[in-house]
């Protein structure tokens, strides 16, 4: 990445605003991330409520973000490494509000499995450990962005495989929780809500993750399974 | 979008030095020329990227003490356009120059673009009615200019001035089209007027372009070449220097930086 400065210190200034907004709002995901998932195990409705309340943060720092990207190419035509980072955090942008989102799901569905008076981590073996996988993808990702680390971007695209893997594992045990005893169907399916939003969480991480090669490297890593050996 | 044909060679410039007087102003150039492809030339100011271009139809040969090294090919027929052996006139016919300010003759706007051909011996009317009809056309003046050929061309609207002269380049036909920031003294109007006709022209025509406008560069050229202190510091597809350069003077250049 090309840390000189611009000839229009103003230039160098928009653009270190847009990377401080999207840091903070990568922030507030990660925490809704992790609010999500303590909730999950403890029960903790009040968190559920502050997890939805911040989706609404996160909703206003995306669209405020992508109207900075939209006017810094209207203003500033950037090229090369801005350009990339421009295009990057716009797309970035995207992949965070939606994690959010699938923070709130999960939310709910932590919601839901309480109020029916269940413990959720009785009959989601393996979705906490889920959960920890992706959470850390979150972070790191996040934490490639902010130092526009290329190989810890790496690092978190390779984790995703283990992450599907897992997801894919917990399915199979549900299904057979499901088919030995119908009564559980209901929690359940909301269980499986849950982990799917968890496995979403790894995929946007991942997105997120090739994002930050592309603004590094200018390499468009995407649908590339060779590019990631 | 990525194609993969390789371009044919128009011209290429080959361990190309250049001197004014004592200074050298061109260092080492090597570089294609592609054939009916657009390549813009960039840099900061006096970088060379003028002397450069005005080499290519042997400019420099008006003033005493300037000096070429090296070669300029001109293919398909493979001449040195630099060796004293080949008529600058000759070469002026088959590279042609249109400049940063229009700079229409102070004589009818039929006579602006039939000079090159009388300058050849052409002097049958029918002939002259064919070709300046044709290459006001190609310059796409044709329908503005077509019912005052008797006018005077430096009445004409500065972008009008700009795209005759451009007629005038192309009565000759000539095989490259060199220009020198055609559009730094035109509105966005007529400078998008210039784009979309140097888009047109690379049908039939290649074409290198010097400006010091980063986005026209981006815009009209398929490739491009970023020059410093009278070196080709990086040539490459527009898409790439533009997005991926890999220089980092380039980048530092194209994204406004200090060097």
């Amino acid at each position: 990445m090309n840390e000189s400065l611009h000839v229009s210190s103003q230039f160098d200034e928009d653009l270190s605003r847009l990377r401080t907004h999207v840091l903070q709002m990568g922030g507030l995901v990660e925490t809704q991330v992790s609010s999500a998932i303590d909730a999950y195990t403890t029960g903790e409705v009040t968190n559920v409520k502050t997890i939805v309340e911040t989706d609404r943060k996160v909703n206003e720092l995306e669209k405020a973000i992508d109207n900075d990207c939209a006017h810094i190419i209207a203003m500033r035509q950037p090229a090369a490494s801005d350009l990339r980072l421009v295009f990057g955090i716009s797309k970035i942008v995207t992949d965070l509000e939606r994690t959010g989102d699938e923070a709130k799901k999960i939310a709910k569905g932590v919601r839901r499995i309480y109020e029916a008076g269940h413990t959720p981590s009785q009959y989601g073996v393996g979705v906490r450990h889920l959960a920890d996988a992706a959470l850390n993808m979150v972070r790191q990702s996040l934490d490639a962005f902010a130092r526009l680390d290329a190989g810890l971007s790496l690092n978190v695209i390779r984790a995703d495989d283990a992450v599907d893997v897992e997801f894919k594992s917990i399915i199979r045990q549900l299904i057979t929780h499901m088919m030995e005893d119908p009564r559980t169907i209901t929690v359940s399916m909301d269980i499986i809500s849950i982990a799917r939003a968890i496995e979403r969480i790894g995929d946007h991480a991942k997105n997120i993750s090739e994002q930050v090669i592309f603004v590094v490297e200018g390499r468009d890593i995407r649908h590339n399974k060779e590019a990631i050996k | 979008m990525q194609t993969h044909d390789q371009p044919t060679l128009k011209a290429e410039a080959r361990n190309f030095n250049f001197f004014y007087g004592e200074a050298q102003a061109l260092k080492n150039i090597n570089m294609p020329i592609y054939d009916k492809k657009v390549t813009a030339l960039i840099g900061p100011s006096g970088c060379g990227k003028s002397t450069y271009l005005r080499s290519f139809n042997r400019m420099h040969d008006l003033y005493p003490g300037n000096r070429y090294e090296g070669e300029i090919r001109f293919f398909p027929d493979n001449t040195n356009l630099l060796s004293p052996e080949v008529d600058p006139i000759e070469v002026r016919m088959r590279v042609g120059m249109v400049f940063q300010k229009p700079n229409p003759f102070p004589k009818t706007i039929f006579e602006n673009v039939a000079y090159g051909l009388r300058v050849r011996g052409e002097n049958n009317k029918r002939m002259l009615d064919d070709k300046v009809e044709h290459a006001l056309r190609g310059a796409a003046i044709w329908d503005e200019v077509k019912d005052r050929l008797q006018d005077l061309a430096p009445n004409l609207s500065g972008g009008q001035q700009q795209r005759l002269c451009i007629a005038r380049a192309l009565a000759t036909d000539p095989e490259l089209l060199l220009f020198d920031e055609p559009t730094s003294a035109l509105d966005p109007i007529a400078t998008g007027a210039i784009e979309e006709l140097v888009h047109e022209l690379k049908k039939r025509v290649t074409i290198l372009i010097v400006t010091h406008n980063m986005q026209q560069a981006a815009r009209v050229s398929d490739y491009t070449a970023y020059m410093y202190l009278g070196e080709m510091i990086e040539f490459g597809k527009t898409d790439e220097i533009f997005i991926k350069p890999k220089e980092k003077r380039t980048e530092d250049y194209i994204t406004g930086r200090m060097g």
